[in-house]
Protein backbone atom coordinates (compact mmCIF):
# COMPACT_ATOMS: atom_id res chain seq x y z
CA UNK A 1 0.00 0.00 0.00
CA UNK A 2 2.70 2.27 0.86
CA UNK A 3 4.18 1.19 -2.90
CA UNK A 4 1.60 2.61 -4.54
CA UNK A 5 2.30 6.23 -2.98
CA UNK A 6 5.86 6.25 -3.39
CA UNK A 7 5.08 5.36 -7.22
CA UNK A 8 3.01 7.90 -7.54
CA UNK A 9 4.78 10.23 -6.21
CA UNK A 10 7.41 9.54 -8.03
CA UNK A 11 5.48 9.53 -11.19
CA UNK A 12 4.54 13.45 -10.79
CA UNK A 13 7.55 14.48 -9.23
CA UNK A 14 10.86 12.75 -9.53
CA UNK A 15 13.14 15.39 -9.02
CA UNK A 16 11.93 16.03 -5.54
CA UNK A 17 12.56 12.70 -3.74
CA UNK A 18 16.05 12.44 -2.35
CA UNK A 19 15.66 8.81 -0.72
CA UNK A 20 12.55 6.82 1.19
CA UNK A 21 12.57 4.51 3.73
CA UNK A 22 10.21 2.51 5.49
CA UNK A 23 9.63 1.02 9.35
CA UNK A 24 6.53 -1.44 10.21
CA UNK A 25 4.40 -0.33 7.41
CA UNK A 26 5.24 3.37 8.13
CA UNK A 27 6.45 5.14 4.61
CA UNK A 28 8.98 7.87 5.28
CA UNK A 29 10.11 10.43 2.02
CA UNK A 30 13.13 12.58 2.18
CA UNK A 31 12.15 15.56 0.17
CA UNK A 32 14.21 18.40 -1.01
CA UNK A 33 13.93 21.56 0.54
CA UNK A 34 13.06 23.81 -2.28
CA UNK A 35 11.14 21.01 -3.72
CA UNK A 36 8.82 20.75 -1.00
CA UNK A 37 5.90 22.82 -2.55
CA UNK A 38 5.97 20.92 -5.61
CA UNK A 39 5.62 17.63 -3.19
CA UNK A 40 3.35 18.95 -1.55
CA UNK A 41 1.21 20.35 -3.92
CA UNK A 42 1.10 16.75 -5.57
CA UNK A 43 0.71 15.07 -2.25
CA UNK A 44 -2.72 17.02 -1.81
CA UNK A 45 -4.35 17.45 -5.54
CA UNK A 46 -3.66 13.97 -7.15
CA UNK A 47 -6.83 12.01 -7.07
CA UNK A 48 -4.65 8.37 -6.38
CA UNK A 49 -2.51 10.29 -3.45
CA UNK A 50 -5.36 12.93 -2.16
CA UNK A 51 -3.32 13.92 1.53
CA UNK A 52 -5.78 16.39 2.31
CA UNK A 53 -4.93 16.34 6.00
CA UNK A 54 -1.86 17.86 8.02
CA UNK A 55 -1.32 15.29 11.48
CA UNK A 56 1.72 17.18 12.35
CA UNK A 57 4.94 19.15 11.80
CA UNK A 58 7.36 19.66 13.86
CA UNK A 59 11.24 19.40 13.20
CA UNK A 60 14.33 17.42 14.74
CA UNK A 61 17.83 18.84 15.54
CA UNK A 62 20.60 16.77 14.74
CA UNK A 63 22.97 19.42 16.22
CA UNK A 64 25.33 18.44 12.98
CA UNK A 65 27.59 20.65 10.47
CA UNK A 66 25.07 20.13 7.37
CA UNK A 67 21.49 19.81 7.21
CA UNK A 68 21.25 20.65 10.79
CA UNK A 69 17.13 20.60 11.03
CA UNK A 70 14.88 17.90 9.94
CA UNK A 71 11.27 19.64 9.18
CA UNK A 72 8.74 16.15 9.71
CA UNK A 73 5.32 16.77 8.13
CA UNK A 74 2.69 13.92 8.86
CA UNK A 75 -0.13 13.73 6.22
CA UNK A 76 -2.86 11.48 6.32
CA UNK A 77 -5.76 10.33 3.33
CA UNK A 78 -9.35 10.76 4.61
CA UNK A 79 -10.12 9.18 1.06
CA UNK A 80 -7.67 6.14 1.01
CA UNK A 81 -7.06 6.12 4.80
CA UNK A 82 -3.44 6.23 5.06
CA UNK A 83 -0.36 7.86 6.29
CA UNK A 84 2.57 9.19 4.50
CA UNK A 85 5.47 11.20 6.52
CA UNK A 86 8.29 13.84 5.13
CA UNK A 87 11.44 14.27 5.98
CA UNK A 88 12.86 17.98 4.83
CA UNK A 89 16.79 18.27 5.80
CA UNK A 90 17.49 22.07 5.55
CA UNK A 91 20.81 23.96 6.51
CA UNK A 92 21.21 25.89 9.92
CA UNK A 93 22.21 29.68 9.16
CA UNK A 94 19.09 30.67 8.85
CA UNK A 95 16.81 27.81 8.69
CA UNK A 96 14.33 28.19 6.01
CA UNK A 97 11.67 26.17 4.64
CA UNK A 98 8.69 27.18 2.73
CA UNK A 99 5.56 27.34 4.52
CA UNK A 100 2.62 24.92 3.21
CA UNK A 101 -0.24 26.78 5.24
CA UNK A 102 -1.41 28.07 1.94
CA UNK A 103 -2.23 24.06 1.09
CA UNK A 104 -3.19 22.94 4.62
CA UNK A 105 -4.27 25.86 6.68
CA UNK A 106 -4.13 23.65 9.82
CA UNK A 107 -0.18 23.88 9.07
CA UNK A 108 -0.56 27.37 10.65
CA UNK A 109 -0.11 26.70 14.11
CA UNK A 110 2.10 24.01 13.56
CA UNK A 111 4.16 26.04 11.61
CA UNK A 112 4.26 28.83 14.45
CA UNK A 113 5.16 25.89 16.97
CA UNK A 114 8.15 24.63 14.88
CA UNK A 115 9.02 28.33 14.64
CA UNK A 116 9.27 29.07 17.91
CA UNK A 117 10.51 25.65 19.49
CA UNK A 118 13.93 25.86 16.72
CA UNK A 119 13.97 28.98 14.87
CA UNK A 120 13.16 27.59 11.33
CA UNK A 121 11.55 30.43 9.89
CA UNK A 122 8.74 29.21 7.22
CA UNK A 123 8.79 31.18 4.19
CA UNK A 124 5.19 32.48 3.17
CA UNK A 125 3.33 32.31 6.67
CA UNK A 126 0.82 34.44 6.58
CA UNK A 127 1.67 35.14 10.67
CA UNK A 128 4.97 33.81 11.83
CA UNK A 129 4.84 34.44 15.15
CA UNK A 130 6.00 32.65 19.09
CA UNK A 131 3.58 30.36 19.94
CA UNK A 132 4.27 29.52 23.35
CA UNK A 133 6.98 31.42 24.53
CA UNK A 134 6.91 35.39 25.16
CA UNK A 135 7.18 37.35 22.31
CA UNK A 136 10.23 38.87 23.38
CA UNK A 137 11.89 36.05 23.96
CA UNK A 138 15.26 35.55 21.83
CA UNK A 139 16.36 32.00 21.72
CA UNK A 140 14.69 28.67 20.88
CA UNK A 141 14.31 25.82 23.87
CA UNK A 142 13.93 23.17 21.86
CA UNK A 143 17.66 23.61 19.83
CA UNK A 144 20.16 21.08 21.13
CA UNK A 145 22.39 23.86 22.17
CA UNK A 146 19.83 25.46 24.50
CA UNK A 147 20.43 24.76 28.68
CA UNK A 148 17.64 22.49 29.58
CA UNK A 149 17.17 25.19 32.48
CA UNK A 150 17.39 27.53 30.32
CA UNK A 151 19.01 30.99 30.39
CA UNK A 152 19.09 33.19 33.86
CA UNK A 153 17.08 36.30 33.42
CA UNK A 154 15.80 35.67 29.70
CA UNK A 155 12.36 34.97 30.79
CA UNK A 156 10.96 37.92 33.43
CA UNK A 157 9.37 37.13 36.46
CA UNK A 158 6.88 40.08 38.62
CA UNK A 159 8.77 41.74 40.83
CA UNK A 160 9.10 40.27 44.55
CA UNK B 1 -24.55 46.42 88.27
CA UNK B 2 -20.83 46.87 87.94
CA UNK B 3 -17.92 45.10 86.24
CA UNK B 4 -18.58 42.44 88.65
CA UNK B 5 -21.52 40.83 86.71
CA UNK B 6 -18.87 40.34 83.95
CA UNK B 7 -17.59 37.60 85.61
CA UNK B 8 -21.11 35.73 85.99
CA UNK B 9 -22.04 33.19 83.65
CA UNK B 10 -22.52 33.70 79.76
CA UNK B 11 -19.75 36.30 79.87
CA UNK B 12 -16.64 36.05 78.46
CA UNK B 13 -13.60 38.40 78.87
CA UNK B 14 -10.55 38.87 76.53
CA UNK B 15 -8.36 41.04 74.97
CA UNK B 16 -9.88 42.76 71.32
CA UNK B 17 -6.82 41.40 69.75
CA UNK B 18 -7.91 37.73 70.73
CA UNK B 19 -10.89 38.23 69.69
CA UNK B 20 -10.08 39.02 65.74
CA UNK B 21 -7.54 36.70 65.47
CA UNK B 22 -10.37 33.84 66.82
CA UNK B 23 -12.89 35.28 64.56
CA UNK B 24 -9.86 35.40 61.28
CA UNK B 25 -8.16 32.54 61.53
CA UNK B 26 -11.60 30.63 61.75
CA UNK B 27 -13.08 32.34 58.34
CA UNK B 28 -9.62 32.25 56.04
CA UNK B 29 -11.83 32.03 52.69
CA UNK B 30 -9.00 30.68 50.20
CA UNK B 31 -8.83 31.66 46.63
CA UNK B 32 -8.14 28.13 44.35
CA UNK B 33 -5.08 28.81 42.66
CA UNK B 34 -6.01 25.73 40.76
CA UNK B 35 -3.40 25.20 37.62
CA UNK B 36 -2.71 21.28 37.79
CA UNK B 37 -3.19 18.10 39.18
CA UNK B 38 -2.82 19.17 42.79
CA UNK B 39 -6.24 20.66 42.46
CA UNK B 40 -7.97 18.00 42.00
CA UNK B 41 -6.80 16.99 45.76
CA UNK B 42 -7.82 20.69 46.45
CA UNK B 43 -10.97 19.56 45.33
CA UNK B 44 -11.46 16.61 47.47
CA UNK B 45 -10.13 18.20 50.44
CA UNK B 46 -13.68 20.22 49.79
CA UNK B 47 -15.29 17.21 49.81
CA UNK B 48 -17.52 15.80 52.23
CA UNK B 49 -14.73 12.94 52.73
CA UNK B 50 -12.28 15.41 54.32
CA UNK B 51 -14.72 18.25 54.44
CA UNK B 52 -12.00 21.74 54.49
CA UNK B 53 -15.34 23.39 56.25
CA UNK B 54 -14.58 21.95 59.40
CA UNK B 55 -12.01 24.69 59.62
CA UNK B 56 -14.12 27.45 58.18
CA UNK B 57 -12.16 27.41 54.41
CA UNK B 58 -15.53 26.24 52.81
CA UNK B 59 -16.09 29.12 50.47
CA UNK B 60 -14.13 28.70 47.99
CA UNK B 61 -15.06 31.36 45.20
CA UNK B 62 -13.19 32.12 41.96
CA UNK B 63 -12.56 36.20 42.77
CA UNK B 64 -10.00 37.10 44.38
CA UNK B 65 -11.67 40.52 46.01
CA UNK B 66 -12.69 38.24 49.17
CA UNK B 67 -9.95 35.94 50.17
CA UNK B 68 -7.80 35.47 52.57
CA UNK B 69 -5.13 32.36 51.91
CA UNK B 70 -4.55 32.20 48.22
CA UNK B 71 -3.59 27.94 47.65
CA UNK B 72 -1.44 27.48 44.83
CA UNK B 73 -2.22 23.99 43.93
CA UNK B 74 0.24 23.38 40.31
CA UNK B 75 3.13 23.69 38.56
CA UNK B 76 3.43 27.93 37.63
CA UNK B 77 5.50 28.13 34.83
CA UNK B 78 7.31 31.98 33.85
CA UNK B 79 4.09 32.55 31.67
CA UNK B 80 1.63 31.97 34.42
CA UNK B 81 3.58 33.79 37.41
CA UNK B 82 2.37 37.20 36.08
CA UNK B 83 -1.13 35.87 36.33
CA UNK B 84 -1.05 34.51 39.86
CA UNK B 85 1.18 37.82 40.89
CA UNK B 86 -1.42 40.18 39.45
CA UNK B 87 -4.20 37.98 41.21
CA UNK B 88 -2.38 37.78 44.60
CA UNK B 89 -1.86 41.40 44.58
CA UNK B 90 -6.24 41.33 43.88
CA UNK B 91 -6.35 40.18 47.68
CA UNK B 92 -7.08 42.22 50.04
CA UNK B 93 -4.54 42.48 53.04
CA UNK B 94 -4.24 40.57 55.18
CA UNK B 95 -3.51 37.48 53.10
CA UNK B 96 -1.68 34.49 53.32
CA UNK B 97 -0.60 31.99 50.21
CA UNK B 98 -0.11 28.18 50.60
CA UNK B 99 2.16 26.97 48.15
CA UNK B 100 0.96 23.25 47.67
CA UNK B 101 2.81 20.32 46.40
CA UNK B 102 6.32 19.15 44.59
CA UNK B 103 5.68 21.67 41.55
CA UNK B 104 4.71 25.08 43.11
CA UNK B 105 7.45 24.89 46.35
CA UNK B 106 10.41 24.14 43.74
CA UNK B 107 9.24 23.14 40.34
CA UNK B 108 8.76 19.62 41.51
CA UNK B 109 9.77 17.60 38.34
CA UNK B 110 9.77 20.29 36.25
CA UNK B 111 13.63 20.62 35.81
CA UNK B 112 12.96 22.65 32.59
CA UNK B 113 13.51 26.16 31.35
CA UNK B 114 9.72 27.30 31.13
CA UNK B 115 8.80 26.27 35.02
CA UNK B 116 9.33 28.66 38.12
CA UNK B 117 11.46 26.92 40.36
CA UNK B 118 9.31 27.60 43.84
CA UNK B 119 6.91 30.38 43.42
CA UNK B 120 8.52 31.92 46.36
CA UNK B 121 10.64 34.36 43.64
CA UNK B 122 7.61 35.92 43.52
CA UNK B 123 5.31 35.86 46.22
CA UNK B 124 5.72 35.60 49.77
CA UNK B 125 5.17 32.00 50.91
CA UNK B 126 3.94 31.51 54.70
CA UNK B 127 3.48 27.55 54.41
CA UNK B 128 5.13 25.11 51.94
CA UNK B 129 3.42 21.58 51.71
CA UNK B 130 5.59 18.47 50.38
CA UNK B 131 3.79 16.07 48.29
CA UNK B 132 2.91 15.24 44.68
CA UNK B 133 0.32 15.97 44.90
CA UNK B 134 -0.07 16.30 48.83
CA UNK B 135 -3.10 14.12 50.03
CA UNK B 136 -5.95 16.70 51.41
CA UNK B 137 -4.56 15.44 55.45
CA UNK B 138 -1.28 17.30 54.15
CA UNK B 139 -3.25 20.50 52.88
CA UNK B 140 -5.26 20.56 55.95
CA UNK B 141 -2.28 20.22 58.35
CA UNK B 142 -1.02 23.15 56.13
CA UNK B 143 -4.69 25.08 56.88
CA UNK B 144 -4.18 23.88 60.55
CA UNK B 145 -0.62 25.30 61.10
CA UNK B 146 -1.55 28.55 58.82
CA UNK B 147 -4.23 29.38 61.64
CA UNK B 148 -1.70 28.88 64.38
CA UNK B 149 -0.01 31.27 62.62
CA UNK B 150 -2.76 33.93 62.13
CA UNK B 151 -3.45 33.52 65.71
CA UNK B 152 0.60 34.41 66.81
CA UNK B 153 0.63 37.27 64.26
CA UNK B 154 -2.59 39.12 65.55
CA UNK B 155 -1.39 38.88 68.97
CA UNK B 156 1.58 40.73 68.60
CA UNK B 157 4.38 38.15 67.44
CA UNK B 158 6.35 40.64 65.60
CA UNK B 159 8.41 38.06 64.23
CA UNK B 160 5.31 35.53 63.31
CA UNK B 161 4.41 37.27 59.86
CA UNK B 162 8.01 35.97 57.94
CA UNK B 163 7.66 32.59 59.21
CA UNK B 164 7.69 29.93 56.87
CA UNK B 165 6.01 27.08 57.98
CA UNK B 166 7.03 23.57 56.59
CA UNK B 167 4.43 20.68 55.98
CA UNK B 168 6.48 17.11 55.54
CA UNK B 169 4.87 14.70 53.42
CA UNK B 170 2.14 12.72 54.80
CA UNK B 171 2.45 9.06 55.68
CA UNK B 172 -0.72 6.96 55.06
Amino acid sequence: MTQAVLDRLTELCPAAIAGTSEFRGELTIIIHAPALLTACRALQSDPALAMDMVIDITAVDRYRAEQRFDVVYHLYSLKHKRYVRLRVPVDADPPAVDSVTGLWPAANWHERETFDMFGITFTGHPDLRRMYMPEEFEHHPLRKDFPTMGIPDSLPLPRR
Amino acid sequence: MGIDNLQGDGFLTTTLDQAIAWARKNSLWPMPMGISCCAIEMMATASPRFDISRFGSEVMRFTPRQCDVMIVAGTVTYKMSTVVRKIYDQMPEPKWVISMGACASSGGMFRSYSVVQGIDQFIPVDVFVAGCPPRPEALLHALIELQKKVQREQTGDKTARNEKIFIPESVS
